[in-house]
């Protein structure tokens, strides 16, 4: 754990991405393939299986430092991360014992739910001793995840240079489900089990937003633009006979959408189809928040097939006749792609998205208008010859999205932020006005300056008007030009809108409270 | 009462004297010469004599000062006033007011664990108690000075292999002088910011052994800071720019940095909790150790040890609630 506790400082205290590249080698260079693994998952984001819950944590916490929970939940409130806070409060050890990651991961994880009382006394006894920096490391694991600015592009690169093997190789290996609990470092980076494989997909290639002119990303015969899709990203895998689909956020997702489980009738195998998903009726494309429910529902009901069917609307092919082709340029790929979805009649369940032709810059601009239209969030350009990369890659695709929408809203509640801006308040919920009350339409954390998040910390410890727990109700003065990306009706805000993406574009100083909108206004902005 | 808390700071109406106000009056008692305790523009102050050089360093040479040693006392109106070491900073102390029996202590801010340079904070008994809480919170439980000191001179000697040179940002009356003491010996290069210079001066003059280095100097040439660390004010930390240092990392030495979070949020390369004020544990020392049966508690977190002393069945309260301005805090 020693170690792994000073990777886990040193990744914690530089913004250099070479630096965190050396460090993560150099704990691949000298730990053994259990903890090997156990620091891949855990720095890719991923959670051990516990049998206890957060609440019960604090619980125990507050039994084992001796100071009561009030003031455990001012100490939290104040340092912002519930591992820190535990490894604060707990008294220092005075015998230091060395545990490996994978053997404390063995301790607590994969549990009963009855043998939660061990688990507790595991975590009683561990807590007794281990050193400060080890405390924080080994909460950190009992409490989530670890948010270290390491991307999965840093951990792919620190891997690849260890196993000297190609970075590709690598982000494969890595990308999809692969359990921890049920595999070997050996086994999942150099690949002993093939038939693992057979559902992967590849990493997404990321497009970069269009910044200053549009002009200079170069000539138009060199670009392609076609709307950017307002759904879930996905990759589309055949293989072997099976279908699987995969999320951005690296999830099968293939039971969610029984209707394209006749892929096989139309698409081959050894295919990999890139695109987005999106639930479409009567032609046309349906608000994002009705595809966003029916995610969130554990049983696809025949219901929800009647009143919001997906569609995939394909834009790249990754794979062809079992060849990963995504080094061949986009021009040649798309070929490839009308090919197999014109070769047969695919019924309306798979649709190729269709290119936009445009000769110059201004009428790409008036065809970029209608994007709300078509509920596309604008357009996405990209370069006739380039290969479908990793990550987001500066260069060769680019998306064009249409300016948000906006709204004036009066801040009423202010939180105290975790992680990095633990001890400002940085979290605010904002209000619009209906009739003589102001009711909550957004939380928004991002968008201000240092500056500004100090300014506004200021007035809440000023101007606060009630506490509850973290929570402050702070005097309805300051209002903010909210940004957002869409609008839906929704039953769980009181105001009976939710916004999508909302974030504070600006601090509108010039406006007082009694300025900002009013929940009619915002109302017109729904479509039906 | 012997004292109240009053918009101008803590008053004693017997002896008509403020400690510490926030605004001039007519007699002012200083605890120490930090800025929020130190102001301007009051006709007459009384200070502990080690503390009269630095206060007139910090608001004017023409000042009307008197200074008493530390223990001896003055009567004012039947009042005694004595002058206590706080351990905060070089010259602080805690003020100790007498009264027909009753006994009151202002404690200003301070710090249990003694640190090599400052007078040893010495406990007072007394009746009523004032105590700062800027470090209220069991999460602050500082390192001993010893361990600090090993942490800060390996971050040192890891950036000296790489070539970088070291810039700390310490409050530059009582920490940088601490730090200097702490880093500074014959094969280690040490260096200054001006304004803490012209302080090392002030207190040499007062009678405290701090040891003669160089001044930092924008128009250095970089191969004569090489491996050198240099000691800035916070200010400085964020407002000058260092390029010309290149490479070179910065850090900051407060009791802020204990907490990772500060630490991220101003992103400094390193930030050592090295603190001049008492930690959770030290704080609750202090009360104790009065033997107050009436604790008052000012500038920090506030709500907090009020509400912790009271569940120990301390009468306490926070000081003077509304009436007292919230002041800008300065940890050092």
């Amino acid at each position: 754990m020693k170690k792994f506790a000073e990777l886990i400082k040193d990744l914690d205290s530089t913004n250099k991405t070479t630096e965190k590249i050396s460090y993560i080698t150099r704990y691949l260079s000298t730990a053994n393939d259990s903890d090997k693994l156990w620091m891949i998952f855990l720095l890719s984001g991923g959670r051990i299986k516990k049998n206890f819950t957060t609440p019960e944590l604090r619980q125990w916490t507050v039994e084992a430092s001796d100071i009561p929970q009030w003031l455990f939940d001012e100490s939290y409130a104040f340092v912002g991360d519930l591992a820190e806070t535990i490894s604060l409060v707990i008294s220092k050890a005075n015998v230091i014992s060395e545990y490996s990651l994978s053997e404390l991961v063995g301790m607590i994880s994969n549990k009963t739910k009855c043998e939660k009382d061990d688990t507790k006394q595991s975590i009683f006894d561990v807590w007794k001793v281990l050193g400060r920096g080890e405390l924080f490391a080994f909460n950190k694991l009992i409490t989530g995840g670890f948010r270290l600015g390491v991307s999965s592009g840093i951990l792919i690169n620190a891997i690849a240079a260890h196993e000297s093997a190609e970075q590709d190789v690598i982000a494969f290996r890595l990308s999809g489900n692969w359990d921890p609990y049920n595999t070997t470092y050996s086994a999942l980076i150099r690949g002993d089990n093939e038939s693992l494989n057979l559902s992967r997909p590849y990493p997404f290639h990321l497009a970069y937003p269009v910044e200053g002119n549009v002009q200079d990303l170069g000539k138009c015969d060199e670009l392609s633009a076609e709307w950017k899709w307002d759904g879930i990203r996905a990759q589309l895998i055949r293989r072997d006979g099976q279908m699987f689909i995969w999320s951005r956020g690296e999830e099968i997702i293939t039971e969610k959408f029984p209707e394209l489980s006749v892929a096989s009738d139309f698409i081959p195998d050894g295919t990999v189809l890139d695109g987005e998903l999106i639930c479409f009726i009567d032609g046309k494309p349906l608000n994002f928040n009705v595809l966003q429910k029916r995610i969130g529902r554990k049983n696809v009901t025949r219901k929800i097939l009647e009143e919001a069917p997906a569609v995939f609307v394909a834009y790249d092919i990754l794979e062809h006749q079992g060849t990963d082709i995504r080094k061949e340029s986009f021009d040649s790929r798309r070929e490839k792609l009308e090919e197999i979805l014109t070769a047969k009649e695919h019924g309306s369940v798979f649709r190729l998205s269709p290119l936009i032709r445009f000769d110059n810059w201004s009428e790409l601009k008036n065809i970029r208008e209608q994007s709300l239209e078509m509920r596309a969030e604008g357009l996405m350009i990209k370069r006739k010859d380039s290969s479908y990369q990793t990550g987001r890659k500066k260069g060769s695709w680019w998306k064009w999205k249409i300016d948000p929408m906006t709204v004036d809203a009066v801040m009423i509640y202010a939180q105290a932020g975790h992680g990095r801006r633990s001890g400002l308040f940085t979290d605010y919920t904002f209000a619009v006005w209906d009739n003589e009350k102001l009711v909550t339409i957004a939380k928004a954390y991002s968008g201000l300056t240092n500056k500004e998040i100090e300014e506004v910390d200021k007035f809440v410890k000023a101007n606060t008007v009630e506490r509850f727990g973290p929570v402050r109700t702070v005097s309805p003065e300051l209002v903010f030009e909210i940004a957002f990306e869409g609008i839906a009706e929704s039953s769980r805000h009181k105001s009976g809108i939710a916004l999508r993406f909302p974030r504070i574009s600006r601090w509108r100083k010039d406006k007082k409270a009694s300025e900002a909108d009013t929940i009619i206004e915002l109302r017109k902005l729904i479509k039906k | 009462m012997l004292i109240e808390f009053t918009s101008s700071g803590i008053f004693c109406r017997t002896a008509g004297v403020y400690i510490d106000p926030s605004k001039p009056v007519s007699k002012a008692i200083i605890t120490h010469s930090h800025s929020d305790h130190a102001k301007r523009g009051s006709s007459s102050y009384m200070t502990c004599k080690k503390n009269i050089q630095i206060l007139r360093h910090r608001i004017g040479n023409s000042i009307d000062v008197t200074g008493i040693d530390y223990g001896d006392a003055v009567s004012i109106n039947g009042v005694k006033i004595s002058f206590h070491p706080a351990g905060h900073i070089p010259g602080s102390s805690q003020v100790r007011l007498e009264y027909k029996g009753e006994v009151c202590v202002v404690s200003g801010d301070y710090k249990l664990e003694y640190d090599g340079l400052t007078e040893e904070y010495e406990p007072v008994k007394c009746n009523t108690f004032v105590t700062e809480s800027t470090f209220a919170l069991p999460v602050f439980k500082w390192d001993p000075q010893n361990e600090i000191a090993e942490s800060i001179k390996k971050w040192w000697s890891r950036n000296k292999s790489k070539g970088n040179v070291c810039v700390i940002g310490a409050y530059s009356l009582g920490k940088a002088q601490r730090l200097l003491k702490l880093l500074h010996s014959d094969e280690e290069r040490v260096l200054v910011h001006s304004s803490i210079q012209q302080i090392n001066h002030v207190l040499r003059l007062a009678g405290y052994d701090i040891p003669e280095v160089k001044t930092y100097e924008q128009s250095m040439n970089r191969n004569e800071l090489e491996g050198a660390m240099i000691i800035v004010p916070p200010a400085s930390l964020s407002a000058d720019s260092f390029s010309k240092l290149e490479p070179y990392e910065n850090a900051f030495a407060s009791g802020w940095m204990a907490v990772r979070g500060s630490r991220r949020w101003q992103s400094f390369d390193a930030g050592f909790g090295m603190s001049d004020h008492a930690d959770w544990k030290d704080l609750n020392e202090a009360v104790l150790m009065t033997g107050a049966e009436k604790v008052f508690v000012t500038h920090g977190f506030t709500e907090v040890f009020a509400r912790w002393l009271k569940e120990k069945n301390i009468d306490a309260e926070i000081a003077g609630e509304k009436s007292l301005q919230v002041r800008t805090d300065s940890d050092s």
